[in-house]
């Protein structure tokens, strides 16, 4: 009997830091670029399948979901080939454009029809939103505890776990009840290499897809409709830059340069 | 140039590489430098199912052939020689279960192997017994239900860090060559120790070590076969494991034409990247013309293996020889393409062409090799 069910919340990101943004419509460029798991998702996953792992005495099951478009089945296959047992994809046209409410929402619906998680795992941040909002917002709705920037887990069964959380200056250890929600930082661990037994298995497996209707989602709670929030404008800020070459002796140089920063009241 | 995997085939080549540039190509130099043994890469390697390719199904392995062994290790040797022979290693000292081992003796130790949660090695080599590893001097005396072993094998590739060793003994030593036997000994087993650690000229992330034994009793159940059968036990597993030599030669070529394709392109002199001029451009098309024609070779080989053949000798240290002496020319055409820079350990491709050196070596040098290549040549035709 399974007596731990973990969800992993992943999501599918452009796989770059070079993101070009269509000035005309001011949405991503998606062409020629590859869509990969959200970095601080691999930790999440990661983290997720040692728990199963190191556990002895506990059956642990781990589950990852994703909402997004038909083709993020390719990072839940992913999941599956770094160790997730299954993977279950969001998956509805009502659910585009939804900010992280939204999100939260349709994450939070899945969550409870798959019963009984006990721990939810997610990434700090996404690559590409970089919100780090879905996380709270998904333990609100569950109302269930949040630690965000957990950097190690020291003990976890059914009931407990305790946790150690990046701050800036400091580490802090907390003991907290089951369930719970957790994001983690890329300190928690070294997200492994798939195995060759995990990529047959993601071959042939078949991933569930839930629509809003399964969920029992309405239309005004989902995507756009459901979002409180709205892309209205992406773009690259203008830096301008200026440059002045100072000539002369270094001597000369310095003292140039030493009057033209303070006359720029730089200095 | 892509050879035409299967999809399974492709996983393993993808998740070698993964591991390659993740995990290996990072650390590689200091693990040289310092004579590292990467448990860490090792464990890494295990997860990834990839020792599993070593064994059958029935065992737990994903084992399918010597092929998909080849294109593991090949991918494998194109970061780290010292890593692959870890990994190879491993594989060479479970051959002999597999060709010899009774089923008890494959259910208890393939499924461990398998997981790579343990590694196995060989021993066979001595001081006095190299090429003419028929000259080995370790005894097994029976004792009721033990052997009793004493001798000393010498460069054992995992010493000290595999935990099930298969090691040639001689069980009658009157008999000479038909005297020897080979048994399976655990690391722990009282009177089995390990000597000192070899500094090696390459493949320094791989330890080399000197099983000692001194009145180690071991199980009559671990013997391979029966008494008599190590000689040819130990050829057989040579024919298997030879082309896999060859795929490390390949793997470390390859790495080191990229590095040369890459420098190349990068280094000016005379006001142009040295690529453009036609002195290197043959050596490169050379480099790379010779590691395709050793690659070929190396899989036909694996293939004309896994298709069950059974004269394989000739084929298996043909493909040993022609990679590993391609892999020697290749690598030190790397540096001569890096000049200078090749020269300094700051580059990748000096410790390319130590870790080559081992491959003309061992599993047979390949002047041996050209022996048994001619000699089954006379016996049974060109074929």
């Amino acid at each position: 009997m399974i007596q731990i069910k973990i969800a992993v919340c992943i999501k599918q990101v452009p796989g770059t830091t070079e993101i070009k943004i269509d000035p005309e419509t001011n949405t991503l460029i998606r062409e020629g670029i590859e869509n990969i798991i959200n970095p601080f998702d691999a930790y999440a996953i990661e983290e997720g399948v040692r728990i199963r792992e190191r556990s002895s005495s506990e059956e642990v099951e781990v589950i990852a979901l994703t909402m997004g478009p038909p083709q993020s089945k390719e990072i839940l296959k992913e999941a599956i080939s770094v160790g997730v047992d299954r993977a279950i994809l969001l998956s509805d046209r009502a659910f585009a454009g939804a900010d992280t409410w939204a999100t939260s929402n349709t994450l939070a619906k899945a969550i409870n029809k798959i019963e009984d998680c006990r721990l939810i795992i997610l990434g700090k941040q996404t690559l590409d939103g970089d919100t780090g909002q879905v996380g709270p917002e998904l333990a609100q709705r569950l109302n269930i505890p949040f630690i965000g920037y957990a950097s190690s887990i020291l003990e976890i069964n059914r009931n407990k776990m305790k946790v150690k959380r990046l701050m800036e200056d400091r580490y802090e250890t907390f003991e907290i009840n089951l369930p719970a929600a957790i994001s983690v930082v890329k300190d928690i661990n070294t997200p492994r290499v798939p195995s060759l037994r995990g990529k047959m298995k993601a071959k042939s497996v078949e991933i569930p897809v839930w629509d809003a209707n399964q969920l029992g989602a309405d239309e005004d709670e989902v995507g756009l409709s459901g979002s409180y929030t709205q892309v209205v404008k992406i773009f690259t800020p203008k830096i301008k830059h200026e440059i002045k070459m100072i000539e002369g002796s270094p001597g000369e140089q310095v003292e140039k340069l030493y009057k033209e920063l303070k006359e720029l009241n730089v200095i | 140039m892509r050879y035409l995997l299967t999809e399974e085939q492709q996983m393993i080549v993808d998740i070698c590489r993964q591991i390659v540039e993740e995990r290996i190509i990072p650390v590689r130099a200091e693990l040289d430098e310092k004579e590292i043994f990467s448990w860490e890469i090792i464990n890494e390697i295990a997860r990834s199912d990839l020792f599993r390719l070593f064994v059958p199904e029935e065992y737990e392995g994903m084992g399918t052939g010597i092929f998909e062994i080849c294109l593991a290790t090949e991918e494998l040797s194109r970061g780290d020689l010292g890593i692959a022979t870890s990994f190879a290693a491993s594989g060479l000292g479970l051959i002999p279960i597999l060709v010899a081992g009774n089923e008890e003796q494959k259910k208890k130790y393939l499924p461990q192997l398998a997981s790579g949660k343990k590694l196995a090695a060989f021993g066979l080599t001595e001081s006095e017994a190299g090429s003419d590893a028929g000259n080995i001097k370790t005894t097994a005396k029976r004792d009721g239900d033990y052997y009793i072993l004493n001798g000393t094998k010498q460069w054992i590739s995992n010493g000290g860090e595999a935990d099930i060793y298969t090691v040639f003994v001689m069980t009658n030593p009157q008999k000479g060559i038909r005297g020897a036997s080979a048994i399976i000994v655990e690391k722990g087993t009282p009177g089995f120790e390990f000597g000192k650690k070899e500094n090696k000229l390459g493949m320094r992330s791989s330890v080399t070590r000197e099983l000692i034994f001194t009145d180690c009793r071991v199980s009559k159940e671990n013997i391979l076969g029966s008494e008599g059968m190590g000689f040819i036990i130990a050829m057989r597993t040579f024919d298997q494991s030879r082309p896999v030599i060859g795929a490390q030669a390949v793997g470390i070529a390859q790495g080191a034409l990229e590095e040369a394709l890459n420098y190349s392109k990068v280094r000016k002199q005379f006001g142009a990247a040295i690529s453009s001029f036609q002195a290197i451009q043959h050596m490169l098309a050379d480099m790379a013309t010779n590691i395709e024609a050793a690659r070929a070779l190396v899989y036909h080989t694996a293939k004309v293996i896994d298709s069950g053949e059974k004269n394989i000798t000739r084929l298996s240290s043909m493909s040993k020889i022609f990679a590993s002496d391609m892999a020697m020319k290749v690598t030190t055409d790397a540096i001569q393409i890096f000049g200078g820079y090749g020269f300094m350990k700051e580059y990748p491709v000096e410790k390319m062409m130590r870790d080559a050196k081992i491959t003309q070596i061992y599993e047979g040098t390949n002047q041996i090799l050209r022996n048994v290549v001619a000699l089954d040549m006379i016996k049974r035709g060109v074929v």
